[in-house]
């Protein structure tokens, strides 16, 4: 449109010192402005949204004593979070005035993933072959989560008891919840330290010097 | 044979072209952005390999940092001056109620801090001295005074769909997260989202 006034314009005469103006305009400021506005935005945002671990705990009304004691102690777990980040673990319970055989170990891959995963193998190998299914695209969405709580639940599977000393720090409990998950194990519970536990690490640890 | 005309070119460019570039990017990421809030510590979150996103609405954010202060946010404005009007209700015996002005400050900041008592002069303060260390006191968490289950408690009222999610340094002693957990155990808030950062599994 505003083209065609200038022709106009120019036809009739009446302006004969007026030039064709270029429709045209330099849009490099344009641009320096849109680059500057996107370098604004791009480091402003935050573009990787943060994961999150989902964590459910029982109401304390849910809790009762006895209820702690009912897990099983041939599949129980304790695991027990020390302080400068040690790890300790125990099978099943006290037994007739026998303490469980404490062990040491760390949270790399070959300390309590090995133990985790050995003693959780037909879990593991059965979630892993579902996952590989799942990637060469043989069952659907739907059947993939229904087997792997199937599977997951399975009567073999040890339950774990995370108990963490006030030595320990954050960064260990989500750790362990992390294993919990690489591990494929269903069955865990944040569970407070009791004393008998503490004094287990204290008779593992050797004595300051 | 005749001779090649080379014809003399301007060297402008039409910048047409760059400037729709330039403008479509600029358009994705305001679309896109979600901007980082501002939160009064800064946070080392541990990683691991869980994959699930947290999701954009309805959260609260529950900040604690290695000395254990611990910082709450919620997600809009709208809520957060609605918390900071119930909180006065709920302790009206001890302080007296915000004013429309201090729960519009209070509206601003994303994620915040102070026992109540020392809410009236936080909010008075500047918006820089408000950023400073010394003006991120923390919530009480202590069985005794256990101001962040009221506060938790009274978003909940607000915002009945609220996720919680908890945001940790990974050096916070463990005691600390416990009597955070314990606080929100007692008003029956048991599910939370400890938001990590993402690494890959080493076999």
């Amino acid at each position: 449109m505003a083209e065609m006034q200038v022709e106009d314009k120019g036809k009739k005469g009446k302006k004969p010192k007026q030039k064709k103006h270029a429709t045209r305009v330099d849009l490099t400021p344009m641009v320096d402005l849109g680059f500057l506005l996107i370098t604004f935005f791009m480091l402003t945002t935050s573009m990787l949204k943060p994961q999150t671990m989902e964590l459910t705990v029982p109401t304390k009304d849910d809790v009762k004593d006895e209820d702690q004691n009912k897990v099983k102690a041939s599949q129980a777990i304790t695991v027990l979070l020390g302080k400068e980040n040690r790890l300790y673990y125990f099978f099943g319970a006290q037994e007739n005035g026998v303490d469980p055989e404490l062990v040491l170990t760390d949270y790399s891959s070959n300390g309590i993933r090995q133990m985790l995963v050995k003693r959780n193998s037909e879990v593991v190998n059965n979630v892993n072959q579902l996952k590989l299914d799942k990637a060469a695209r043989k069952i659907s969405e739907e059947d993939y989560n229904k087997k792997l709580s199937e599977y997951k639940a399975a009567k073999s599977a040890p339950t774990i008891m995370i108990k963490a000393t006030d030595d320990s720090n954050y960064k260990n409990l989500v750790d362990i919840l992390d294993e919990m998950n690489i591990c494929s194990i269903a069955r865990y519970a944040i569970v407070d330290i009791t004393p008998y536990d503490l004094g287990l690490i204290d008779k593992k640890t050797p004595p300051a010097k | 044979m005749p001779k090649v005309k080379v014809p003399r070119k301007s060297t402008t460019v039409d910048m047409t072209a760059m400037c729709d570039v330039a403008f479509l990017l600029l358009t994705f990421f305001m679309l896109t952005s979600n901007f980082v809030a501002k939160e009064p510590i800064v946070v080392a979150i541990p990683a691991s390999v869980a994959e699930i996103k947290i999701p954009e609405r309805d959260i609260a954010t529950v900040l604690i940092d290695k000395d254990g202060k611990v910082f709450f946010g919620l997600d809009t404005q709208q809520d957060r001056k609605e918390l900071l009007k119930t909180l006065g209700l709920a302790y009206a015996a001890t302080i007296p109620a915000f004013d429309e002005k201090e729960l519009n400050e209070f509206s601003k900041i994303s994620s915040s801090g102070v026992p109540i008592e020392k809410m009236h002069a936080f909010l008075a303060l500047s918006p820089e001295k408000r950023d400073s260390k010394d003006a991120a006191l923390g919530i009480p968490t202590d069985s005794l005074n256990n101001q962040f289950s009221a506060w938790m408690k009274n978003a909940r009222k607000i915002n009945p769909k609220l996720r919680l999610a908890i945001k940790a340094d990974q050096q916070t002693p463990y005691k600390v997260i416990k009597r955070v957990m314990t606080s929100l155990q007692d008003i029956k808030e048991n599910r939370y989202n400890l938001i990590t950062s993402l690494k890959e599994v080493h076999k």
